[in-house]
């Protein structure tokens, strides 16, 4: 147990230093993530519905720390062939399960800051109220579709293991196609209608509809001075989806990470690149 | 002689790749590779580019699975006991591979911390080591990315040794390193041989290294094992006068003007 503590600790203390050293991008990132949610949300400003405002602040919020955590799991390989430092992490005695569960932990705790900070600016840009939102309710969704998106983050992990040049690229293909599926800024139905059923498999689609109705957005009592957020039972059928979304994905996500690096070993595709 | 610390019984790998749209180009890598290495005891590997070194040590690492053939390691078999052999053994390779980033501290405590060891004694160890490298303490505390590469394989060889495995595993370990520091390295290595009795495997281009550090050599040659013995034995084989000109007699084979520049740095 103290050992996979202490290993546990090694990704967190690996991703808190390489945080310190490389903070100017850090500052960088979440700067452009702060200005990228704050301009979606001025379109609701400028239309001055505070309906739509909120439909895009829940939207750009939750996609920030949806997006984060999955592309930081989905890129940690990608770092490690690009530092050479890959095959050191695979030859360590250190399980899988331990690995990814640290890299996920670290994701995890970026994910969060990077989303608090995005959620104070947009306050200070939107001078929304969040009076009567369900927070407790919101916070409840948001921790159950973590589970899925780190289950998402492991299963598109396997590209940079697969292909040292693609796979990076694929990651980020598989991320965009998340951004457009999912209903972030605009509502499923004016997708084409062949794209809409691709909706369903995204569990941010889930996440965004159940946090909307717990913020109270599209809800008959909601003013601008007061949300009418619905409680935690009224998004019941998104939630049971999220949590089996999770707990499909998550030991999926492993699954497949450990036969795809079984295939590597064979293939000898471990090599160092960059 | 004792359970050898390694055991290579007609090892084979094979890398297959498409070329154009049907054609597939298979390599052999390591062709039926046999020998043993007895503990204690420092078996170099030399060859040239391509010749199956490194693909030799990514085996004994657990990074690559082979296609056939036996490898045991202080009697755990691979792949199936991928973990146990982790744990025993210590690995450096030709590139330094770091987070450049970080500090020595930083990287050598991570790595401890992987092998769940405690961070406070990795780094006293650690110091140690690189002291006795010849490596200044004031450094330790400095980016990897600042570092010259001589110290960044001192740092290398001192990840590979906080671990205070029973076998090392050495990839070209001096490759490209000054005259001192690949002395400061050599003289190391053979103060922990004699007073750890560690098993060491190292595969390099540098003859006099091999003749120097290693007990037994083997040459190899487009994936096979061609020849092997003492330094004294091989010359003798091959009714050459150096080291070198019996690897040439026996291999067949030079090591080219790239391979001999990376050897005298």
């Amino acid at each position: 147990m103290e050992t996979t503590m202490r290993q546990t600790w090694a990704f967190l203390f690996r991703g808190y230093h390489l945080t310190r050293r490389y903070i100017g991008w850090v500052i960088v990132f979440n700067f452009y993530a702060l200005v990228t949610s704050a301009t979606v949300a001025l379109i609701g400003v400028a239309a001055g519905n505070y309906q739509l405002t909120l439909t895009l602040v829940v939207g750009a919020l939750l996609w920030n720390y949806l997006s984060w955590l999955y592309q930081e799991i989905a890129m940690s390989i990608a770092y490690e062939r690009w530092e050479g430092t890959l095959e050191y992490t695979f030859m360590a005695p250190v399980s899988r399960l331990v690995h990814l569960l640290g890299v996920s932990l670290y994701s995890l705790i970026n994910s969060v800051i990077t989303s608090l900070i995005v959620l104070v600016g947009l306050m200070l840009f939107t001078n929304l109220t969040l009076r009567g939102a369900n927070l407790f309710g919101v916070l409840v969704v948001v921790a159950v579709s973590t589970l899925a998106f780190i289950g998402l983050g492991l299963i598109a992990a396997i590209f940079p293991v697969m292909s040292a040049e693609r796979g990076a690229e694929a990651t980020h293909i598989f991320q965009g196609s998340l951004l457009l599926v999912s209903g972030v800024y605009y509502p499923i139905e004016v997708l084409p209608g062949w794209m809409q059923p691709l909706s369903a498999i995204s569990p941010a689609t889930y996440t965004l509809s159940a946090c909307r109705k717990l913020f109270g957005v599209g809800i008959s009592g909601s003013t601008p001075e007061r949300l009418a957020g619905v409680p935690l039972s009224d998004v019941s059928h998104e939630l049971f989806v999220l949590a089996l979304m999770g707990v499909v994905l998550l030991p999926f996500g492993l699954w497949v990470f450990i036969k795809v690096e079984a295939w590597a070993k064979r293939a000898g595709k471990l090599k160092r690149t960059g | 002689m004792d359970q050898p610390a390694i055991c290579v019984q007609n090892l084979r790998k094979c890398f297959r790749k498409r070329n154009g749209f049907r054609k597939r180009v298979e390599t052999w890598a390591i062709d039926d590779v046999s020998f043993t290495v007895a503990e204690g005891e420092t078996y170099g590997l030399l060859g040239p580019n391509g010749s199956g070194k490194s693909s030799l040590i990514r085996v004994l690492s657990t990074l690559l699975v082979a296609d056939s053939g036996q490898v045991t390691m202080l009697g755990y078999s691979l792949p199936q006991q991928q973990q146990q052999v982790r744990r025993i053994i210590g690995r450096v390779s030709v590139d330094a591979a770091f987070y450049k980033k970080l500090s020595a501290r930083e990287n050598l405590i991570y790595t401890a911390l992987l092998y769940g060891q405690k961070a406070r004694d990795a780094e006293r160890r650690a110091m140690g080591i690189l002291e006795q490298l010849g490596m200044e303490n004031s450094k330790f505390s400095t980016p990897l990315e600042e570092m010259s590469r001589g110290m960044q394989q001192k740092i290398s060889i001192a990840r590979a040794l906080v671990l205070n495995p029973p076998i090392l595993l050495l990839d070209e370990p001096t490759t490209g390193l000054d005259p001192k520091s690949r002395r400061d390295v050599q003289s190391f290595l053979e103060r922990l041989k004699e007073r750890e009795g560690t098993t060491i495997l190292l595969t390099t281009h540098d003859m006099a290294e091999a003749e120097r550090l290693c007990a037994r050599i083997g040459f190899l040659a487009h994936g096979k094992l061609v020849a092997e013995g003492t330094a004294r034995e091989l010359i003798s084989r091959a009714h050459a006068e150096t080291l070198d000109d019996a690897f040439i007699n026996l291999t067949g084979e030079e090591l080219s003007e790239e391979e001999l520049v990376a050897v005298e740095g």
